[in-house]
């Protein structure tokens, strides 16, 4: 109840700050951008604006990670001057975005890990079939033989499986969940979503950071945590069997492959889920961000053009530090493109 | 002369009724207002389930079910467990220090009770994660989450019950007393029944607190679905801990279960406030109707 109060306060102020850097100086212009969505992206939003407005002082940029679904709702109604998100619009809901005609520009790419926690095993290959099976309490010990058949010659003991999910609605679920249905079909039956319907036994974990605590404290323990909180955890990952047959680990690597492999329609909507490319770590979760290609503000319009430039050239460099991947020459090349028929005043 | 000075208290008179009118307007609109959008976003969603949203045990947003009896369990059982622990603490701690406790030690405590009252209740969750969860191997549960919620309530309950306690007045007890009673005959004769009413409202307070708490229970309850179990060490879910979780990456049907799943809580613990209310000002009539 109090925490439903506190998140209409909280949207109320949002709007309040929507129209900050009004006052802007002759040439070029200082600006405050205001964007909010996905927490995906939060870690690599915070370096790159950083560097950015390092070198462009006169600019600010504030990034809120509510999520993405709090991002495509800001950026419907406008409060904020882009937004970011790990998934599209659903057709239904393109009528309820106000500043008309926007743009998807594609900036980041990265691994969900399957990260465990067992006793005398360092390297684990899953198939999806046996990883739907885990993750759905079909399989519960780690010597089954269906894990076995992916792991010729390793020992693997007589532990119980923990399961580690998220407690809370996220854009994580929702990929390691739709990878699930793309190349397990017949196997997974919990569909994909934000939040699906997991068995009653399996533990929660709040944001990445909780499921990566879980299975870091829990012996026998699997879960999906994305690979910057993975390797913050120092949990160990399994590698997964792509659809070329091949097992792969998840890399910086392997995630920029995984967007070569791809069909990229018209608005730069992909899905770099189960990728086809040989080298393609197959649980790669892609994000966006977007700008209305519209500006209808001169100092506002030219530091987002500015901003979203940097995100798709320099800033690309800062995302392995981040453990993000860049994405492929080919579709920066197309983000670019599709940035250029920004209209400013 | 006179005549101005009366006109300007008129004046006064006036507008002060009309801000006082306007204050109490306001509260009522507000809430009003709440119940009627809440009410109006909760419609697609019981139009989508029907009663099967208040009976049924899956929810699963992908497959667009929303039914929300574990999470009304979760609520009023941990609720239960919170009152359960927390009564018996609550009176020992009220009685104590208006019937047993020294003159010197009465005024700390009171202050140290109250002073807890005002404990974030992140704090308490996390806390219940570190201690409770991990240390003591409770894990994530109803009887963790009552736990947490039974030591949040227990201030409340206490500086309630022990207002209440006192007005009983000092010629009962010392007719008691005068009796031969010993002091715990005293209270059971004289302290207890006549201060009953104001202690059960001062419980189902503490109850309306239990239920509405968000933080402390989404921390530890464990947020597993489809839990309608007696077995307390299960893990579980409540309303508010579902809310706080999955409003932000919600679709428009699952916000519309999630604001549902608001006015019901939102239906629950206003009447048990009301309920509460009413015990606690019956009483307290009744009491002042016997103080000389």
């Amino acid at each position: 109840m109090n925490k439903l109060f506190i998140a209409v306060a909280l949207l109320g102020a949002c709007k309040g700050t929507e129209k900050g850097g009004g006052d802007k100086p002759a040439s070029g212009g200082s600006a405050t951008l205001n964007a909010s969505g996905a927490t995906f992206q939060k870690a690599f939003q915070e370096v790159a604006i950083e560097s950015f407005t390092k070198a462009n002082t006169s600019i600010k940029v504030n990034y809120g990670a509510g999520g993405s679904g709090k991002g495509r709702q800001d950026f419907a109604d406008q409060v904020v001057d882009f937004a970011c998100t790990d998934a599209p619009y659903k057709d239904a809901d393109l009528g309820k975005v106000k500043g008309g005609e926007f743009f998807y520009i594609p900036n980041v790419l990265g691994p969900i890990t399957v990260s465990f926690n067992l006793e005398g095993v360092d390297k684990l290959q899953l198939s999806p079939e046996v990883l739907a099976k885990i993750f759905q309490r079909e399989i519960t010990k780690w010597n089954d033989p269906a894990i076995a058949a992916d792991n010729a010659g390793a020992t693997l003991p007589d532990t119980g499986i923990v399961v580690a999910r998220r407690s809370d609605g996220s854009g994580t679920t929702e990929n390691f969940t739709k990878y699930l249905t793309l190349a397990a079909p017949d196997a997974w039956k919990l569909k994909s979503g934000s939040t699906v319907e997991w068995p009653a036994d399996t533990q929660a974990g709040n944001g990445n950071s909780g499921v990566a605590q879980i299975v870091k404290s829990t012996k026998g323990a699997i879960g999906y945590v994305d690979l910057s909180d993975a390797k913050a955890s120092g949990l160990k990952y399994a590698a997964l069997k792509n659809v070329s047959g091949a097992f792969v680990e998840p890399t910086v690597a392997a995630a920029t492959a995984a967007g070569d492999g791809i069909e990229i329609k018209d608005n730069l909507i992909f899905s770099a889920l189960n990728s086809k490319a040989a080298a393609a770590y197959p649980i790669t979760a892609q994000s966006w961000c977007m700008v209305y290609a519209k500006q209808t503000d001169h100092a506002k319009g030219t530091a987002v053009v500015a901003y979203f430039n940097y995100m798709l050239t320099d800033g690309q460099k800062l995302l392995e530090e981040v453990d993000f991947a860049p994405i492929p020459k080919a579709l920066q090349d197309k983000a670019l493109a599709q940035l250029a028929k920004v209209q400013v005043p | 002369m006179q005549l101005d000075l009366r006109g300007r208290s008129a004046y006064g008179d006036r507008a002060f009724r009309w801000i006082a009118y306007g204050a109490g307007a306001l509260v009522l609109l507000i809430l009003g207002l709440i119940a009627l959008v809440m009410a109006d976003r909760a419609r697609p969603v019981i139009g989508e389930m029907g009663i099967d949203f208040f009976s049924s045990k899956r929810w699963s947003a992908p497959d667009g079910l929303y039914g929300a009896l574990p999470f009304i369990w979760g609520t009023l059982y941990t609720a239960a467990i919170a009152v359960a622990i927390s009564v018996p603490v609550s009176l020992g701690v009220a009685l104590f220090v208006t019937q047993v406790a020294p003159r010197w030690l009465k005024k700390p405590m009171v202050y140290l009770i109250d002073l807890l009252a005002v404990v974030p209740s992140v704090v308490f969750g996390l806390w219940g994660v570190l201690v409770l969860s991990h240390q003591f191997g409770l894990g994530r549960s109803f009887l963790t989450a009552g736990i947490i919620l039974g030591i949040m309530i227990t201030p409340i309950i206490t500086s309630l019950s022990r207002e209440v306690i006192e007005t009983t007045p000092a010629s009962e007890k010392e007719a008691a007393l005068a009796l031969g009673a010993t002091r715990w005959e005293m209270i059971r004769a004289s302290v207890l029944p006549h201060s009953k009413g104001g202690l059960v409202g001062a419980v189902m307070l503490g109850l309306g607190r239990a239920m509405g708490e968000t933080i402390a229970a989404a921390l530890v309850i464990g947020s597993a679905l489809g839990q309608v179990t007696l077995n307390a060490f299960a893990s579980g879910n409540s309303m508010p801990a579902v809310i706080a979780n999955e409003w932000g990456e919600a679709d428009d049907l699952h916000k519309s279960a999630l604001i549902a799943l608001a006015v019901t809580l939102f239906v629950i613990t206003i009447a048990v406030n009301l309920i509460a209310t009413a015990i606690v000002q019956r009483s307290m009539k009744r009491s002042r109707g016997k103080t000389p």
